[in-house]
């Protein structure tokens, strides 16, 4: 029988409430409190119940995960599931802090469950398999239900389906399939399209996550003294592409010395982007990256500085995740040269 | 990409052409371009139409830098 380790709080562990949040990390044989019911419908044996006091977990967080995890060095475990932690976020943070934890020490999988109010759920979705989880303790049935069963078919090998299948949040993969209606993407796009001149509801497959504004920066006082880095995700590289960026779902970026040049010329540089014909930008990349008008500008003393590099990359396909992540990367060098602000071409 | 700027406190423009897609992400300063494989500059046009075009959408931009906004602007372009 394969073995399942489960995390919980002091107050699921009936040790006490906000009085006994402080206490330290403890690691007891069997199922306690919510994993008796869990040990009922998993294909595993709960051999060992970790528990910890929220406060503790939140305010010695470094600590708490080493000693957790030292408990766990010796134990044998094929699945680690923590909560559910329903809508108590101290609680929710710390099923997702352990989890991260044991995943990436022990690589078994890891679950968990929240309610969507969580603030754990933002924090650890992407990283593990987050379940929707009910408001209070009143649905721990249902919840573990749920969590269950999808680690039943991780524990015997099945293959499991998507987030919206199997109930948990989306972690941003895209996984290809095949469609047991064999219908294809014309098909299914033709068929929306009559739903939606029909008024009748229609489910898309590329859902645009929850809009996230970002206030709008503090704007340049004056152009002529500052200092202006170009970008784009228009994939323009010099003609070997030395970063080898990829042509679609792009998990790399590439800056580019321009200090010495006045454009970019056709047959040094290109662009691998793989969503639209290159020919034009490629006979002239700066239709794309346009450092020919920026340096026009620079000597005309429209702005004070352009940084020595531009900085490119390929939009197409490329996640929101990957996007923020190379994003967060750039804004490094960004501020090493204490650039004022960004122009962004995007095709 | 353009809000991870923006939230590290830079600011920032972006030209593209697919202006429905930058307001429902969320950019806050936008510069129309013409299309996707060639925002600025077609290459069916002379090469001083297409250098105009670029000079201004480009010049468009930079003042945009400067502009103090309260919310999301798609910017007017002349040529």
């Amino acid at each position: 029988m394969k073995k399942a380790i489960h995390y919980i709080n002091q107050f699921f562990a009936g040790i006490g409430g906000e009085d006994t949040a402080d206490y330290k990390p403890e690691i007891r044989e069997g199922a306690i409190g919510p994993a008796l019911a869990l040990s009922s419908m998993l294909n595993a044996e709960i051999t060992h119940t970790v528990i910890c006091g929220d406060n503790y977990m939140g305010s010695n967080t470094d600590e708490a995960i080493k000693e957790i995890l030292s408990f766990l060095e010796d134990k044998e475990f094929d699945i680690f599931i923590a909560g559910p932690a329903f809508q108590a976020g101290r609680y929710g943070v710390a099923c997702g802090n352990i989890c991260k934890a044991v995943k990436e020490r022990f690589n078994v999988p890891v679950l968990t469950s929240m309610n969507e109010e969580n603030p754990g759920v933002e924090m650890f979705k992407k990283d593990m398999y987050v379940f929707k989880g009910g408001k209070s303790a009143a649905k721990l049935k249902d919840d573990v239900k749920v969590i269950a069963s999808f680690a039943n078919k991780i524990l015997n090998g099945e293959k499991t389906g998507s987030a919206d299948k199997e109930g948990f949040f989306p972690r941003g993969i895209r996984a290809q399939v095949w469609l047991e209606s064999g219908k294809t993407g014309a098909e299914r796009g033709v068929e929306m399209l009559i739903k939606k001149l029909n008024g009748l509801p229609f489910e898309s497959e590329l859902p645009i996550p929850k809009q996230d504004r970002v206030p709008v920066a503090t704007p340049i006082a004056d152009l002529s003294k500052a200092k202006i880095a170009i970008m784009t995700t228009g994939g323009i590289v010099p003609v070997n592409n030395p970063d080898r960026i990829q042509s679609a779902s792009a998990t790399r970026w590439g800056r580019y010395d321009i200090s010495n040049v006045d454009k970019l010329e056709s047959g040094v540089y290109k662009t691998i982007h793989a969503g639209f014909d290159p020919a034009a930008a490629d006979a002239d990349p700066n239709v794309i990256m346009p450092v020919d008008a920026m340096k026009t500008y620079l000597k005309e003393g429209k702005f004070g500085a352009l940084h020595d590099y531009f900085y490119s990359t390929v939009g197409t396909g490329t996640t929101q995740a990957e996007a923020m992540r190379m994003a967060k990367e750039i804004i490094i060098k960004l501020e090493e040269d204490k650039v004022d602000a960004v122009i962004m071409t995007s095709t | 990409m353009v809000k991870e700027i923006e939230r590290a406190g830079i600011p920032v423009v972006l030209l593209c052409n697919l202006i429905p897609v930058a307001t429902t992400v969320g950019a806050n300063k936008i510069v129309p371009t013409i299309s996707i494989p060639y925002p600025l500059g077609d290459p069916g046009t002379s090469w001083e139409t297409q250098w105009k075009l670029r000079y201004h959408r480009v010049g468009v931009a930079l003042d945009a830098l400067t502009d103090d906004i309260e919310e999301q602007k798609v910017y007017k372009v002349k040529i």
